[in-house]
């Protein structure tokens, strides 16, 4: 390899590897993120406080409240004496979810007559609130049923399957995806960093005077963040594997190949940043101005066809899009090399697009 | 010579002169402004459109395997209903490819024999639903729609047997679940993050680096003036960014105040404590820029955006990280937001919310100001 | 009367380290006190002492009567204290620092705009005060920073460094303005690495590692080497031969190059007999000169280093194609409207020592920026050994070296690997990589600091290793951006014995500075002044052209001062 080159790769490297505060900065973080937010980050609901506002003292409520107090996602239950104090639980945001049983429950279902049950959440935690609902809807149709004693255990009108995640544990979704989000964030911050800090210290200039070109100098600061990216990945990688049991079906060569090239594309974004800047504060800030929006619109939070179309086109040109569909079909979906190859290459032209601008940025920095 | 006493006390005067100073910076600085005023816009928007978790068209396949009536009828409840997009197919391997490339979220098969299932009504179920796992969110979603068509179809035959129990479902405060409703106030609580924690991080930082600290240390200035007119411009930038974004959201994004504004102020003031002083806990703790926004991000950012509530339920996560939630002052701030805009003015929930937050905050100060004194030695 | 700021055993230590080791001394009101010594020697503590903004760890420091550790707001309230960096807020306009400062020193509203009035005519900065403070030139900056100190009429006024980056003609502006200020009956302290500067003061405090080594009126010092002083003139062309010699004799303390004549120190009690033999083999001669604060000060710090340069001697003779090692060609460079360089033309012959002089904002570093590849010339042509920079520039760049201002070394890497690195990235490697980077180690002895970070260094070493990265690929032509800005005379006479070795071998050194006894050192100095080419000649010459008869002796400085005067006659004529 070119001895200019490896120079800079080496310099780069030590400047973020050298102390052991540094390389923990580098690591620790992240993965302790990692571990925090894989646990923090679900959609499942559990522990729930219902309010329960009973105005039936039949057999039927006593039924429907201790299968409700029996269900898996429900803490506990709180007794309420009127719609008000209902409402004031509610309003306080004491429970996610409220039950009011009018006082004709028992005698209905008794009478075989259709009894009626009122269930409402708290739309401020719609997520929660609406899946909380759905559990506790069936929890009461399915003690109606029972109660009533007809089409006893009636059968589940659909069979359904989740195919890669049969018990759609969101954990599997969360720790692959959030891997490629904190390696997006310290690849981007690495780089961005890089001609930002050189060009404050005034080591730039010195740079640019050595005989190295603007694409040795692009490559000697793409590289480094490269090694750091594919290490902190793969790190995680094994982590979200050995750790959190995340079933990987996969081909590993491909995914490896991906986030290379995931990583590029990124460490083009980072330079065109670091190169526009002219302080690391500015970098520091530009790189948050890039990547809030990025994290939005990749599919992470919500499935980007959920988007308006403008959006959806957006999303083209935001690498973790593209990256994660590869990362979540490798873990759970063994996804077949020609769907990969399909995501691959719109990050391949990422990568090819910011780090030629970078290039072409560092050139004109010299005239 | 003796000073007099008006030199030792705190003078409304230099804290304004500094104040001043630091509004101009903020103006003059374009990456002040980027964070200020265009990101929150940006990040207002994305949330009202791009991140929105009410499921609309989903994409799934429908696999008819049988021409009987029953089937055809099926299958067109499920191609009239507005929350699926239907690709239709006639063998199941077709759409399972789709499947695994992400072009399809799910599918639903009607089995050949299905009319024959529904006359017999015993045991085996209807039709199938196979969902993508890898994203449990939305394959949730599939599952209970694609039951709820069904269901809904069952309902709307002639003779169909009425439930037992009939459960009325009700949304408080958001009848119809827009997700923009709860998630642009956790928008807000980012942006106030950003600007009250990462902005006032760096600056403080920067402002050591540049030595001009030191020049304003040698005045007559008192530390405690130094540091107020640090935090004032700030607090006034974030309380007019939340206005604006209050305002962009109810006047652009259609959210509803049903609080008062007073309310909204006043939690705002309250959030701008905490965060601000976390800012100023880490340029006290560190001069050097990379750590500031690496503890900025680490400490003030991804746990507003992942441990505040707003897209996360606090209630359902391992207890260890609920406590820790109990010191992120975001949390109360989202909370306190999303009842402000959907719910009205509930002071007791504001009262005890804006304890914490200026509880939390006052912590920050103690332990900025201990670490501060020393600076020049 | 008692003293204005009064010193009684003063120690100040950080986490254990010693920087101050109990100084006891006045600083008198109505005088202009000089705070010199080398790097290191605790000046900036001092002064940040005196400003109350540290407590000694033990001893008292009284300003004005008040106790710093105790009474700090009463210091506050007497005392202008402008900083390294001159403490201004770079985004904010000159009449909004005014402003700012006025309100934090509590002048009255009513009386501000009088004030402002007052210090923007006492500065010269009247025309500028919409101009943000960032976009100021280093002697405006200077300036400005002395007004914002100035606000609310101190007794004692504190200045840390105030000349350093700051051009000649501004440098006694400040001078001038400082020197009105205590004749109206202000203390005032001025902490300096330029000697010059210190011999003009009427007290001085001499600090060399922490310690007070001298207090008093400089030319009580300087009397103590009366006669030790002398110049050898008429020399041949090896001036810089005859300097490294003459500072290995045992009877020399001291030397510097000055023109085309070199100015020794004797040791005390020493005979001239030694150096007399030296100068005589060179054709030249001797004779006394009147001795300077310079030679009392290095006399006093145990003499300057020797003159033998191991850094030359190990260095091959520089090999270059051309006679000529840089050449610039109706040099031009614009910024929108505003023309930075123009048209500037000059050539640097081999081995030969080129300064680039002129005030902040002449324009010098735009052109020293084009010379070396930095900036692309907007017309005109630039090489360097022959080669030019936009057509080869990988060639022309292995072919010079470069030292920036500010040691641009990277903090986050050790010694070892700032050196490997450097050698890398010019394209060395294997042993001929290891034999360099060993011989660079031992040549400045930076065996002890290999693993420290370049940012702990002291800064002799500092500027030893950057030295060092900037000659790896031993470059027959070396760039020099202000090598000793804010450098102590010790130091500097380290820096420039290696430089006079490397010239000795052939290299070609091209410098900017603003300090004038670095320019002595050069063999031809271009003078450059609102962007224009002004002057172009060796030291003495420059000088000659201006002595006349009331200054028979012109120093530099004069030169400096009086070309750029008769540039400004010349264009005033030319509008009328």
């Amino acid at each position: 390899m070119n001895t200019r080159l490896k120079a800079q790769i080496v310099k780069e490297l030590l400047s973020f590897l050298r102390d052991p505060k540094s390389r923990f900065m580098l690591i620790g973080p992240p993965l302790m993120q990692l571990l925090i937010f894989s646990f923090a980050a679900t959609l499942e609901v559990q522990n729930v406080d219902v309010a329960v506002f009973n105005e039936d003292n039949g057999r039927g409520s006593y039924e429907l409240l201790s299968q409700v107090g029996a269900a898996s996602f429900v803490d506990e239950i709180i007794p309420v004496t009127s719609t008000a104090h209902l409402a004031e639980l509610v309003n306080r945001r004491k429970v996610l979810v409220a039950l009011h049983i009018p006082a004709d429950f028992s005698r209905n279902i008794a009478a075989g007559r259709p009894a009626r049950a009122q269930v409402l959440a708290d739309g401020r935690r719609g997520n929660s609130g609406q899946i909380a609902l759905s559990y506790l809807s069936s929890v009461i149709t399915r003690v109606g049923g029972e109660a009533s004693g007809t089409g006893s255990d009636p059968a589940p009108l659909a069979a359904v399957r989740n195919w890669f995640n049969p018990n759609l544990t969101y954990m599997w979704f969360i720790v692959p995806a959030l891997g490629a989000i904190l390696t997006m964030l310290i690849a981007l911050l690495v780089t961005a960093l890089s001609i930002a800090r050189e060009r404050e210290l005034g080591t730039f200039d010195q740079l640019l005077v050595s005989p190295a070109t603007p694409l040795e100098i692009v490559i000697g600061k793409m590289v480094p963040a490269l090694i750091i990216g594919v290490v902190l990945a793969t790190v995680m990688a094994a982590a979200g594997i050995l750790l959190f049991r995340v079933p990987f079906s996969g081909s590993y060569p491909l995914l490896f190949l991906s986030l290379i090239v995931f990583i590029l594309s990124v460490v083009g974004v980072g330079l065109v940043i670091s190169s526009i800047c002219q302080t690391q504060q500015q970098a520091i800030l530009g790189v948050f101005a890039v990547a809030v929006p990025t994290i939005l619109i990749s599919g992470f939070a919500t499935p980007v066809e959920n988007m308006p179309l403008a959006l959806q086109y957006l999303a083209q040109a935001s690498p973790l899009k593209h990256y994660l569909i590869i990362v979540h079909g490798s873990f759970l979906k063994a996804l077949p090399a020609s769907e990969v190859f399909a995501n691959l290459w719109p990050l391949a032209v990422i990568a090819a697009v910011t780090l030629s601008a970078a290039v072409v940025i560092v050139r004109r920095r010299l005239q | 010579m003796s000073t007099s006493p008006a030199r030792t006390s705190l003078s409304p005067r230099r804290v304004f002169a500094l104040a001043r100073k630091e509004a101009l910076q903020i103006i003059r600085d374009p990456s002040a402004v980027l964070i200020a005023f265009v990101l929150p816009v940006i990040l207002l928007f994305l949330f009202a459109y791009a991140v929105s978790l009410d499921v609309r068209a989903v994409r799934i396949g429908l696999v008819v395997e049988s021409d009987a009536a029953g089937a055809r009828e099926l299958a067109a409840a499920f191609s009239g209903t507005r929350y699926f997009e239907i690709t239709p197919a006639r063998d199941r391997r077709e759409v399972a490819t789709r499947l695994v490339a992400g072009e399809l979220r799910g599918f639903v098969v009607i089995p050949q024999d299905f009319d024959k299932r529904l006359l017999a009504r015993s045991g085996g179920s209807l039709i199938q639903v196979i969902t993508d796992g890898s994203q449990p969110n939305t394959a949730n979603f599939v599952s209970n729609y694609a039951q709820g068509v069904i269901q809904t179809w069952l309902g709307s035959r002639a003779g169909a047997v009425q439930p037992q129990v009939a459960v009325e479902q009700r949304f408080w405060f958001n009848p119809e679940l827009e997700s923009r409703r709860f998630l642009v106030p956790g928008a807000i609580a980012i942006v106030m993050t950003m600007i009250g924690t990462l902005l006032t991080a760096l600056v403080i930082a920067r402002e050591w680096e540049r030595g001009t600290m030191e020049a304003v240390m040698s005045t007559p200035a008192l530390a405690i003036e130094i540091l107020l007119a640090k935090l004032l411009p700030y607090f006034v930038l974030g309380l007019v960014t939340t206005l604006g974004c209050a305002l962009l959201s109810i006047g652009v994004f259609g959210l509803p105040l049903e609080g008062s504004w007073f309310a909204l102020l006043a939690i705002s003031c309250a959030f701008l404590v905490p965060a601000l002083g976390q800012g100023l806990l880490i340029s006290a703790v560190t001069r050097n820029q990379f750590i500031a926004a690496q503890a900025a991000l680490l400490s003030g950012f991804l746990p507003a955006f992942l441990l505040s509530g707003f897209l996360f339920e606090i209630d359902s996560m391992p207890l260890p990280i609920q406590w820790l939630t109990s010191i992120v002052p975001a949390r109360y701030f989202v909370a306190s937001l999303q009842t402000v805009f959907l719910a009205g003015d509930v002071w007791p929930q504001f009262m005890v919310n804006m304890l914490a937050m200026l509880a939390i905050g006052t912590v920050f100060f103690v332990v900025a100001s201990k670490k501060t004194r020393k600076t020049l030695d | 009367m008692s003293a204005a700021i009064e010193l009684r055993g003063v120690i100040k230590e950080f986490d254990g380290a010693r920087a101050l080791h109990g100084l006891d001394g006045d600083i008198q009101a109505g005088q202009l006190t000089g705070l010199v010594g080398p790097d290191g020697a605790g000046k900036t503590t001092l002064m940040r002492i005196m400003a109350a903004l540290m407590s000694p760890t033990s001893g008292s420091v009284r300003v004005a009567g008040h106790d710093v550790a105790t009474e700090a707001s009463g210091i506050h309230a007497v005392v202008g204290y402008m900083p390294q960096r001159f403490g201004l807020y770079e985004d904010l306009s000159v009449m909004e620092n005014l402003r700012l400062y006025a309100q934090l020193r509590g002048v009255e509203r009513n009386s501000a705009e009088s004030k402002f009035a007052e210090l923007l005519r006492f500065t010269g900065l009247a025309p500028f005060t919409a101009r943000l403070a960032g976009k100021l030139s280093g002697g405006m900056k200077q300036k400005l920073g002395l007004a914002c100190a100035l606000m609310s009429g101190p007794k004692i006024l504190l200045l840390d460094e105030p000349s350093v980056g700051v051009d000649p003609v501004s440098r006694r502006d400040l001078w001038a303005m400082v020197h009105e200020l205590s004749g109206e009956g202000m203390a005032v302290v001025w902490s300096t690495a330029y000697l010059d500067e210190a011999e003009r003061c009427q007290a001085v405090l001499l600090l060399n590692q922490g310690k007070l080594e001298f207090s008093g009126e400089p030319h009580d010092l300087t009397r103590r080497i009366s006669g030790r002083s002398f110049r050898i003139v008429d020399v041949d062309r090896d001036r810089r031969g005859l300097l490294a010699e003459a500072l290995e004799l045992p009877s020399v303390r001291d030397g510097v190059i000055q023109g085309a004549s070199v100015r020794v120190v004797l040791a005390q009690d020493a005979s001239r007999d030694q150096v007399e033999q030296v100068a005589t083999r060179r054709s030249g001669r001797i004779e006394p000169v009147a001795p300077r604060f310079e030679d009392a000060f290095v006399d006093l710090l145990g003499g300057g280093p020797g003159g033998h340069s191991v850094l030359a001697d190990k260095m091959p003779m520089a090999h270059l194609d051309t006679e000529v090692s840089v050449t610039c060609r109706n040099l031009t460079k614009r910024f929108g409207d505003f023309v930075a360089t123009d048209n500037v033309s000059f050539e640097v012959r081999k081995g030969e020592v080129f300064g680039l002089l002129g005030p902040n904002g002449a324009g010098k570093s735009t052109t020293f920026k084009m010379l070396c590849g930095l900036l692309k010339p907007t017309a005109g042509e630039a090489k360097v050994a022959g080669l030019d920079l936009r057509h080869a520039p990988g060639e022309a760049k292995l072919r010079l070296g470069y030292m920036a201002q500010k040691f641009s070394l990277y903090g986050l890497l050790s010694v070892q690997q700032n050196l490997e690195f450097f050698s890398g990235v010019y394209g060395l490697s294997g042993a001929q990589r290891r034999e360099r980077i060993e011989e660079m180690i031992e040549t400045f002895d930076l065996k002890r600091y290999l693993s420290t970070s370049p940012d702990m260094l002291p800064f002799g070493f500092k500027q030893r290793l950057a030295l060092a990265c900037a000659l790896m690929h031993r470059p027959p032509v070396l760039f020099l951006d202000e090598p000793t800005s804010g450098v102590d005379p010790i130091t500097r006479r380290e820096f420039w014995s290696h430089i006079n070795g490397l010239v000795r071998k052939g290299v070609t050194v091209m410098v900017t500075t603003h300090f004038m006894d670095e320019a002595e050192y050069c063999d031809r100095v271009a003078l450059m002044y609102r962007s224009r080419l002004i002057a172009l000649d060796s030291p003495d010459a420059l000088k000659a052209s201006v002595a006349s008869a009331e200054l028979p002796d012109p120093t530099m400085e004069d030169a400096f001062i009086r070309l750029i005067e008769s540039a400004d006659a010349a264009e005033s004529r030319k509008i009328a």
